[in-house]
């Protein structure tokens, strides 16, 4: 049951809709719990696409199994997928700093007030995000160390390879996760590959989560598998920042999502114009190599990698 | 004056990219102005060149106060300039959203932790900014309600009015909220304009920088034109909205006195002319923001009077 949640006009002969798929169970309850998936709130993050459609497609022909209500919602930013931008186009905040939205505000204000009154009503919520252009993650969950305690059990069973709690930023206190908390409905902030690509081996590790995590909640009773243990951050000093000290082309010569040893190498920064060897990037701890840069080019600052640190440096 | 590269980003291919700080008198660090933080600010880097173009003549006449020294900063985003973009070109991330920066971390926060250092130890701190929204404004002074600002000195500009605005999440990254922290007095002022020159606008901006350097001892200047301010909460402003979309007719200008019931503006359907809807004033008051695209969405803010 498609269902429109907020809308806007255009100039131009255009409706801009957000819009969820609502999957009953077949003998719903008079109260049932619903579980809301979003994703699509930067239009560059696909991810999410290929979760929403997979859990559509089992959900749909399992529904003798659902004991409760699933809410999917796809595109939180339609104009922005479509049009391949990160943002609402010809807005300039991020979207996922204007929560919980503003009836009286800017259009995409008003939108992300409507997507927060629809969403209000869920008893859980996942919100999935890809990396952007530049990084690729392996699949984690983020937490802000405010919700940690009452999100964590339920992240732990969401089959992530990573959970980083990081600490609460005033700046992050506008966004849908951070305001669906504030109101009560617990939401997991998941992050995972790259944007403007799928991953379908991610894909299909997060939808075995969901399902697993929806088992727990007592709104599915199809098999689920055993989920794996996640890394565990909430300590910031475990986190290694590998940043470009030039500006130049990285080529990557270490495998995302592995190991990585002290003074491993984890690439190099070349100049294409005269051949020489800018900087060698090399880890300063063992640990995981959780972010890796994708986009090639980079100037001095950029970010390359970030390590988890693991064996002694872990404290 | 002197002019010195307070910043520096090398590059592969494109020129190194250097911030270029123009410092006036000996002293005391007393007021730093900064213009463009993002690409198409250029009304905001035009008014630091005419206000460069001033404090050299002044400086020769002798009238910056002694121990005082003023920093001018037109921009700190000339690669995003150069190439028509808002944003950084690379990554798109908006240096005004990244300080106070950070010196090991992504270019954008390089770049603001680089001009930082070099601008946050000034007593007062201008930042001539644009709004998120698109659209022209009446000159004023907008201050954030962090507890550290002093609203009594925003009268020095002697523009007309000074609107005052609690901080939401997102401003705690930016260049004014970070000076406040720092213990800077920060104004950000804005003119009208932000991608097409205003010269107008931009005098009564340089000549409102002048007033307040000189009635905060820094500069001996006797330039006219000031107003008596008045001070204005923004939640207090009257917003006019359109719930239609469509092309986007104003009727009136900013800065004009407009009656409960005038037509402000037409929305009219794009495809056969007619109007859509007439937007009219609820109440008497004065244009000071309006709406500068021609194609407008329902929900969109169009007007604020005061």
């Amino acid at each position: 049951m498609i269902k429109t949640v907020a809308s806007s006009t255009l100039p131009v002969d255009e409706r801009l809709e957000i819009r969820k798929n609502r999957i009953l169970p077949l003998r719903p309850a008079k109260k049932s719990k619903i579980f809301s998936v979003v994703t699509g709130t930067h239009g560059d993050e696909l991810e999410g696409q290929y979760v929403c459609h997979r859990l559509n497609e089992i959900l749909n022909a399992n529904r003798e199994k659902l004991t409760g209500i699933v809410d999917i919602y796809p595109a939180l930013n339609p104009l922005g997928i479509d049009t391949i931008t990160r943002g609402i186009p010809m807005f300039d905040l991020d979207m996922n700093r204007i929560f919980p939205g503003d009836v009286n505000g800017t259009m995409a204000e008003y939108l992300a007030a409507g997507i927060m009154e629809e969403l209000s009503k869920s008893d859980f919520c996942i919100d999935i995000h890809a990396s952007n252009i530049y990084l690729r993650e392996i699949p984690q969950v983020r937490i802000s160390e405010d919700t940690a305690e009452e999100l964590l059990p339920y992240a732990k069973e969401l089959n992530v390879d990573f959970i980083w709690v990081h600490g609460a930023a005033t700046v992050l206190k506008s966004t849908l996760a951070h305001s669906l908390n504030s109101v009560g409905v617990p939401t997991l902030v998941v992050e995972m590959g790259v944007g403007m690509r799928i991953t379908e081996s991610y894909g299909e590790q997060l939808v075995e989560g969901i399902l697993h995590l929806m088992g727990r909640l007592g709104i599915w009773q199809g098999e689920t598998k055993e989920v794996r243990q996640p890394h565990l951050s909430d300590n910031p000093e475990e986190i290694i920042f590998v940043n470009a000290p030039a500006s130049g082309i990285f080529l990557q010569e270490t495998s995302h999502g592995e190991s990585v040893c002290c003074g491993e190498r984890i690439g190099r920064i070349v100049n294409p114009l005269d051949g020489k060897v800018l900087a060698e990037l090399r880890s300063e701890c063992d640990g995981l190599l959780f972010t890796i840069r994708e986009y090639p080019v980079v100037g001095e600052g950029s970010l390359i990698a970030r390590i988890l640190k693991t064996g002694e440096g872990k404290k | 004056m002197r002019k010195q590269t307070i910043y520096q980003l090398n590059s592969l291919y494109r020129d190194n990219m250097k911030v270029t700080g123009y410092y006036y008198g000996k002293g005391e660090p007393a007021i730093c102005i900064v213009g463009a933080l993002r690409g198409n600010e250029i009304q905001q880097l035009y008014i630091c060149s005419q206000l460069n173009k001033r404090l050299k003549e002044l400086e020769r006449e002798g009238c910056i106060c002694p121990g005082k020294e003023i920093l001018v900063v037109p921009t700190a985003n000339l690669y995003s300039i150069n190439v028509g973009k808002r944003f950084w070109p690379s990554d798109n991330t908006d240096i005004n959203r990244m300080f106070p920066g950070y010196r090991l971390g992504e270019t954008t926060q390089r770049i603001a932790d680089g001009v930082f250092e070099a601008i946050r130890h000034f007593h007062y701190g201008i930042h001539f900014c644009s709004f998120y929204m698109s659209g022209t404004f009446l000159p004023h002074v907008r201050m954030m309600h962090t507890g550290f600002e002093d609203l009594s000195l925003a009268g020095d500009f002697g523009l007309p009015y000074t609107i005052v605005r609690e901080p939401r999440p997102y401003d705690t990254t930016t260049l004014n909220y970070n000076w406040q922290i720092w213990e800077t007095e920060a104004f950000s002022v804005y003119t009208s304009g932000t991608d097409q020159i205003n010269r107008e606008s931009a005098q009564i901006g340089v000549e409102a920088v002048l007033r307040f350097m000189a009635a905060r001892g820094i500069l001996r200047y006797g330039g006219g034109g000031r107003h008596k301010t008045e001070m204005l909460w923004e939640k207090d402003m009257s917003v006019v909205k359109s719930d239609c979309s469509g092309l986007f007719m104003p009727c009136v200008n900013v800065g004009d006195m407009v009656e409960e019931g005038e037509l402000l503006a037409e929305i009219i359907d794009p495809y056969i002319g007619e109007v859509r809807k007439e937007i009219v004033s609820e109440k008497k008051g004065k244009v000071f923001f309006e709406r500068n695209k021609p194609v407008v969405y329902s929900n969109s803010v169009v007007f604020r009077l005061v």
